[in-house]
């Protein structure tokens, strides 16, 4: 029911229910105003749920908003914001919300104490997996997601600021006012709608006027300052290292197009203010969770700030002076108040409405709403018709975030809760509510002092004034279960009663972590907010300790449950990761070639002709041009790294096993590199271009780390050389040029005649390129005679469209990543499948490479017995009997007789193909003490694929071996 | 006292009035048999097979704070035997058979679900090293199937198959791999130890390792000293320091892993699912949450908890894999403290002291090796032996390089894992 | 987590590189023997509480950082150029 209609309206639905509410009101107000008791039901009992609290705590009142792929389940109602046309529906329940099957589970909830499923579901064994867990996975859960792909926008952002103020009530405020006005670089966050928040709840006066005025004063001023930045609707969730905070804004609602849904901010402050405030909790007494029984606070808010009586009748049961505004604030406002309960004996409390003093509510009716309490007292035992109970059990400061850390916070016995521990968060203090100073001259006082302290130590003078408010002390008797039969409920979300606790601790379950792990108490999406406290107490009580030495559970980021989408922002899509282009992409895809993932790069397949219909067809051609005539491949993804200095040769010698100082200029050298541990870590080639001058190549998933690994000799391990390095991988576009006619083909864009004399195999130097000055490089990966040819990226593309052109007039072309990958394996040359960071210099074959006459990265550690020796899976080739048997790499090798079976394992297959020159399957292998055992016919078993075959062992270079044809 | 369905009926009508104690709270003795320092997952199980297999039940357990508070009740609770070097592969191998008997043998449901766990790869590249994976667990007596892309699809079909940035090329699927409940296989070997007489003594540090003349003679705790002629040291996370005691330098350093899990949701995900390239890993518990990790915040820590690059990864993995579940929330993170060896593979070995064990390194997959590891430390322990399926897990392997077990490739040196 | 180039100012952890443990700086001589290089290569005091470590500014500035920092609190001390630390 609203107190006073409302100027405008407009309509949502609820359970496909029309209903009116007012923009931007939460959708509880909404329900509640609309007479709306039952919204939920309860995780495992399927217990009927109304709304309970009026804020981000909620713990009943979970709806799944939208349809389709727009579906989002889980939201709290008390923070959704009614929009026109919003559809809400409630979850957890079928086939409807009244008349929810499952809710069975409560009426043989004595079955299902906590912890039960440990002790059964065990015979017969195969039934868990068919029976048992696929009944518990329906049952358990609560809203569904659609299983659709994800539509909305979502976004991530920085930001930067002096002091960060956490909560905009009234310690917030003056906090921020405080360092505003200081001249601080202000970030004022508050989870809510709009700022204020309990002066927007409460009524209060400040200054003698309602304190929503001084509100509105304050937050104009704030926000004509320059220095300040408001952000409502910002949840601060959690607190990490040197001042970084994760914040999640909710930017749009649901409805709102041509902006993110959310926003997950990454701010880092140099300060911060926690004035988060504190949360109200309940009580447990018998049946405490029917709809329409609710936090005191809530209460009011619903009444004084949305205008909405949550009940015709509300009664109240409180054990702190502070539920006693809540039957002023009714009365004010024309609600009838039924009964004022406190627990303690000696309340003083005087109004105009029954009071029960030292009583406590011992039970409740009503499943779908509450019809009527009985309480007992001095006086005797009575019931009391009421359909709104407004609970009170004391308020727990927001200590959250100063637990993110590791933090525990201190119980303070004054006012029966938990309070932040200084210097928790390095950087954080605390003020107001939440630091356990409960009135608003608290609050405003505590805000106004943390914050000029904080300015001070910024270097900046502050000036405290204080509005005149409200300062009401606030006594509490604890008071956390009532004694006697019938469920209690605690942790309303995962459904955990006070029964539970005690069962956990005649278990000794008695550490609190181990108590909440055995119950799930604190384990639903509320994190425990307003049971936590209250379940300490009641373990403490079981156990017989006091709640200080029971301790608590840690609270782990974050505050509030936050989006995946919103921390993965960006990503959906291709956005996980950057996409490298070469400067021939575009050429590349306008010939119809499919592009792979190589690291970040997309380099062709192949490139498919008119009239083939199976990529081995193009591939064969394509090695064909290389075998018989010309083929173009584009290898500007190489790792390219410019190397210079006085030093720069020895630098090489170190991270290289071989000698790079002995390597004439104009001259390249294969190079192979370790990792300190004696494992190979890359291999290519390196140029010397003057005689402090080399360009290296890495290979492209290994150009990062082989950049990184020079900077960390150069820095770390040798300061003393006088070298530098960059990569130039972006700066060159490459190409190489490969195959019998490489020559002639090069001789039509160069601008001075190659001759072999001058440019031997493994030669390299400048050349002019159609007028722009390159790099060539005589260097194969084929095996043919073949070059590469460098040019300024700029000049790319348009260099592999006249390559290509000149190839396909001379009868070849271009050639993608399966030609290049058969050339290479026909010539026996390795890749990272076979330098896959497990091999060493011996295994494949190149001990002899590691020079005996100078000291190398990982020389030391691959000389360690287990790198070494005959027991080792050594590099080598497989032939297979035709090309009809095919081979597959992954496959484990065996002797022709063994069993296929782990001990006899032997070695496994690398890398394969179909070798069109050679007309049969060749493959790359390791196999135990494989060098000395070429001509042996051994067994490839592929399990996965079911392949069989008998192979010959045999030297890894297939083609070609004395290498003629590279020279030539 | 027994559990069963009828027990829990039995108990529901009477009030739960009779349930005991799971494990006792018994004060320490001042000698024993055999000490266990640690009381995680690894060191409740050693007990417990140092008991039931070898009839040594003069023993306890030393736990500084509560059992089952350190991986084991911290993981993303993931089960599999899907290694391929020899040495993992007959260990992880073995623990699974564990694994699938564990909970009739301890009378003591862990919810271990065999829900098949899929790695997914996006190359040929990785195609062929998985292929090599899933041949050496079937030539393990494991199961593997090779799945292409449309397989995948059939298992998964809410993963981005069209517009991912890593595209799909197939998965490896490994049906006996799945979940198991974390904390309660912890609490299953403490009452499986307990019944067994096993001293489970919580709140109680070891301050110190009393040597005498290279032997072992035992140990000083908070709550004095305690003599025993074995002590075995299983203290993941706190490895460096509790060796430290014995005069050990071990090759391990301690990082941070996290981990995340959602609020509550109704079945979506009924797999373990893998995604190596985003480093993203993630199952659906059987409450509805989904419980999903990555990769270590990669810096030295012992500070139990992350930061937020290494928590936006992981989401911007889950969003390019599998966009559908943007819509769900993450309720909570944690991180545990990782032993991370050179090689990312673990130790089970006598140590230089006549009578002091170690049990450690499990890098982030100590828990599906909480069976298995407890069976053979407890065999090494017990026999003087090291146990046939954990033979490989030597202490000296980095030293000599003999037996290097680096299953990702990326080197048997530091941080490299 | 925030580290303070020397070059750069403090900046977001996710522009460096993490190497680890400063005993890289001490390489041994090539003929020190197994158990020098077991030490440098493997065995760490991987101390609980303040450490020295190796971080590379990768994103940044490319320097190699030796920075001081706790591995119980995460607090970061500073961080000086690895070139420019004795050794």
């Amino acid at each position: 029911m609203r107190l006073q209609k409302p100027e405008a309206t407009v309509t949502f639905t609820f359970d496909g229910r029309r209903i009116k509410g007012v923009a931007g009101e939460p959708v509880s107000a909404a329900l509640l105003a609309n007479g709306i008791k039952l919204v939920a039901r309860s995780f495992k009992y399927h217990r009927p749920r109304g709304v309970m609290s009026a804020g981000s705590e909620e713990q009943n009142a979970l709806v799944t908003v939208g349809r389709g792929a727009q579906t989002e389940p889980n939201l709290r109602a008390t923070t959704l914001e009614v929009a026109e046309g919003l559809e809400v529906f409630s979850q957890n329940a079928w086939p409807s919300l009244r008349y929810d099957m499952m809710a069975v589970n409560d009426f043989v909830s004595p079955f299902l104490a906590a912890g039960f499923y440990y002790k059964t579901f065990m015979w017969p064994r195969s039934f868990w997996e068919k029976l048992y867990e696929p009944i518990i996975r329906r049952a358990a859960g609560l809203g569904g997601l659609s299983g659709e792909t994800n539509p909305d926008d979502y976004e991530k952002a920085f930001a930067f600021c002096d002091v960060l103020v956490i909560g905009a009530g009234p310690a917030g405020l003056m906090a921020a006012l405080t360092a505003g006005r200081a001249g601080a670089d202000v970030i004022l966050a508050d989870e809510d709608t709009a700022m204020g928040g309990r002066l927007l709840r409460e009524r209060e006066d400040m200054d003698g006027k309602p304190a929503a005025e001084w509100v509105a004063a304050a937050l104009a001023e704030l926000g004509a300052m320059k220095n300040v930045r408001l952000m409502t609707r910002t949840t601060v969730t959690g607190a990490y290292d040197q001042g970084t905070y994760g914040a999640l804004e909710r930017v749009a609602g649901p409805r709102q197009t041509g902006k993110p849904l959310e926003c997950f901010w990454r701010i880092v402050a140099k300060r911060a203010i926690l004035c988060a405030g504190a949360l109200e909790r309940p009580i447990a007494f018998p049946n405490n969770d029917r709809p329409g029984i609710m936090m005191a606070s809530a209460v009011r808010a619903y009444v004084n700030r949305w205008g909405v009586a949550p009940g015709k009748a509300v009664t109240i049961f409180g054990n702190n002076d502070d539920a006693h505004r809540t039957a002023r604030d009714l009365v004010a406002a024309g609600i009838k108040v039924a009964a004022l309960i406190d627990s303690r004996d000696d309340a003083k409390v005087s109004g105009d409405y029954p009071i029960y003093t030292g009583g406590q509510v011992t039970a409740t009716k009503g499943r779908h709403g509450l019809e009527s309490i009985t309480i007992t007292h001095s006086g005797g035992t009575r019931t009391i018709r009421t359909d709104c109970l407004a609970m009170s059990g004391g308020w727990n400061p927001t200590v959250h975030l100063t637990c993110h850390m590791n933090g525990r916070p201190t119980w303070r016995e004054d006012i029966a809760s938990f309070v932040p521990t200084p210097d928790s968060i390095p950087g954080l203090v605390v003020a107001g509510a939440c630091n356990g100073a409960f009135s608003t001259a608290a609050c405003l006082a505590e805000g106004a002092a943390v914050a000029a302290d904080v300015a001070q130590g910024l270097g900046l003078n502050a000036a405290v004034t204080l509005p005149a408010a409200d300062d009401g002390a606030y006594a509490i008797t604890p008071l956390w279960a009532v004694p006697g039969k019938g469920r209690k409920w605690i942790d309303f979300q995962n459904d955990v009663h006070v029964k539970d606790i005690k069962l956990a601790a005649q278990e000794n379950f008695r550490s609190v972590e181990h108590m909440k792990r055995y119950t799930t108490q604190g384990m639903a999406p509320d994190q425990g907010k307003s049971s936590n406290v209250v379940a300490l107490a009641v373990l403490a009580d079981a156990t017989g300790r006091g709640i200080p030495e029971t301790g608590t559970t840690t609270f782990r980021p974050p505050y509030v449950p936050v989006s995946i989408a919103s921390m993965g922002a960006g990503s959906q899509g291709k956005g996980f990761a950057p996409e490298r282009f070469t400067t021939s992409h575009k050429a590349t895809v306008d010939r119809g070639a499919p592009m792979i993932e190589a690291g970040l790069w997309y380099r062709p397949s192949y490139f498919p002709v008119q009239g083939e219909t199976h990529w081995r067809q193009s591939c064969d051609r394509e090695v064909g041009y290389v075998r018989n005539t010309v083929g173009i491949c584009d290898v500007s993804t190489l790792g390219k790294i410019d190397i210079q200095g006085p030093d720069a040769a020895t630098l090489l010698d170190f991270v290289y096993t071989n000698m790079f100082s002995t390597l004439p200029v104009g001259r390249v050298r294969y190079g192979l590199m370790l990792r300190e541990d004696g494992h190979v870590l890359d291999d290519g080639t390196t140029a010397r271009l003057g005689a402090q001058h080399f360009v290296m190549t890495t290979t492209t998933a290994a150009a990062g780390l082989v950049m990184r690994h020079l900077e960390f000799v150069l820095q770390v391990l040798r300061p003393d050389l006088d070298a530098k390095v960059i990569s130039v991988t972006e700066q060159w576009a490459q190409f190489a040029v490969a195959g019998p006619q490489a020559r002639t083909l090069l001789n039509t864009v160069l601008d001075q005649e190659l001759t072999d004399k001058d440019w031997p195999f493994m030669a390299c130097g400048p050349v002019g390129v159609s007028g722009v000055q390159g790099r060539l490089f005589r260097i194969s990966f084929s095996g043919e005679h073949a070059y590469e040819v460098a040019v300024p990226s700029r000049y790319g593309e348009s260099l592999f469209r006249l390559l290509v052109a000149q190839a396909e007039v001379m009868g070849g072309g271009p050639y993608g990543m399966e030609a290049l990958n058969v050339l290479r394996i026909e010539k026996g040359f390795i890749t990272h499948a076979e330098i896959h960071g497990r091999t060493t210099a011996f295994d494949i074959g190149f001990e002899r490479m590691v020079s005996a006459k100078k000291d190398c990265i990982g020389k030391a550690a691959a000389s360690r017995p287990g790198l070494l020796g005959a027991g080792r899976q050594q590099l080598v080739g497989l032939r297979a009997k035709g090309a009809d048997h095919v081979l597959t790499a992954g496959a484990h090798l065996f002797e022709k007789a063994a069993q296929e079976v782990r001990t006899n394992s032997q070695g496994y297959v690398t890398s394969v193909c179909y070798s069109p020159t050679l007309d049969t399957y060749l493959a790359l292998a390791f196999l135990e003490n494989g060098r000395a055992r070429h001509g042996e016919v051994i067994k490839l078993r592929d399990h996965l694929r079911n392949i069989t075959e008998e192979v010959e062992v045999c030297d890894p270079v297939f083609f070609d071996p004395t290498g003629g044809r590279a020279r030539g | 006292m027994g559990y069963s369905g009828f027990r829990v009926i039995k108990e529901g009508l009477f009030g739960q009035k009779g349930w005991k104690p799971v494990w006792r709270d018994p004060a320490p003795k001042a000698e024993y048999d055999a000490i266990i320092i640690g009381g995680g997952g690894h060191g409740l199980s050693t007990a417990y097979y140092l008991a039931k297999e070898h009839g040594l039940t003069n023993i306890a357990v030393l736990e500084k704070g509560y059992i089952g508070g350190g991986n084991v009740g911290r993981n993303t609770t993931i089960v599999r035997a899907n290694y391929f070097l020899p040495g993992n592969s007959e260990f992880y191998s073995h623990s699974l058979k564990l694994w699938e008997t564990m909970e009739q043998e301890l009378n003591y449901n862990v919810m271990h679900s065999q829900r098949g766990l899929i790695n997914l790869f996006h190359s040929d590249g990785q195609r062929d090293a998985f292929a090599r994976r899933g041949n050496a667990m079937i030539n393990q007596g494991d199961d593997a199937i090779l799945l292409d892309r449309e397989g995948v699809r059939a298992h998964l079909p809410y993963l981005d198959f069209d517009n991912v940035r890593f595209p799909v090329y197939g998965g490896l699927l490994h049906p006996r791999g799945g979940t198991a409940r974390h904390d309660a296989v912890a609490w299953g070997y403490a009452r499986g130890a307990d019944q067994r007489g096993v001293d489970i003594i919580q709140n109680c540090e070891v301050t110190g390792i009393d040597i005498e003349a290279g032997v072992v003679k035992g140990v000083q705790t908070t709550r004095g000293a305690i003599k025993a002629k074995k002590v075995g040291i299983v203290v993941a996370g706190r490895s460096g320091q509790v060796a430290a005691m014995a005069g050990m330098r071990l090759p391990i350093e301690s990082h941070v892993l996290q981990a995340f899990v959602t609020e509550g949701l109704k079945p979506v995900i009924d797999h373990v699912v893998s995604f190596g390239m985003g480093h993203f890993y993630i199952s659906q518990s059987d409450k509805g949450g989904l419980v999903f990790g990555g990769d270590l915040d990669f810096y030295s820590s012992y500070a139990s908890r992350g930061n937020l690059p290494m928590k936006e990864h992981v989401m911007d993995a889950a969003m390019t894999l599998m966009p559908m579940i943007g819509k769900a929330k993450v309720l909570r993170s944690w991180g545990g403290i990782m032993d991370m060896t050179p090689d990312g593979s673990p130790i089970i070995d006598k140590t230089p002291t006549t009578g002091l064990f170690i049990d450690c390194g499990w890098c982030y997959g100590g828990f599906k090796a909480v069976p298995g590891s407890g069976f053979s430390f407890a065999h090494l322990m017990a026999t003087g032996n090291h146990h046939e399926p954990a033979a490989k897990y030597r202490l000296d392997r980095f030293r000599t390089g003999v037996g290097l077990m680096d299953e990702e490739g990326t080197g048997s040196q530091h941080n490299l894992h | 987590m925030r580290i303070p180039c020397p070059n750069c100012g403090e900046r977001d952890r996710r522009e460096f590189y993490y190497q680890g443990d400063a005993v890289a700086l001490n390489r041994p001589a090539p003929d020190a023997g197994p158990q020098a290089w077991d030490d440098y290569i493997h065995n760490r005091d991987n101390p609980a509480g303040e450490t020295r470590d190796i971080w590379f500014h990768e994103a940044g500035c490319g320097a190699w950082l030796v920075v001081e920092r706790n591995t119980v609190t995460h607090a970061v001390h500073g961080a000086t150029l690895a070139g420019l630390v004795k050794r």
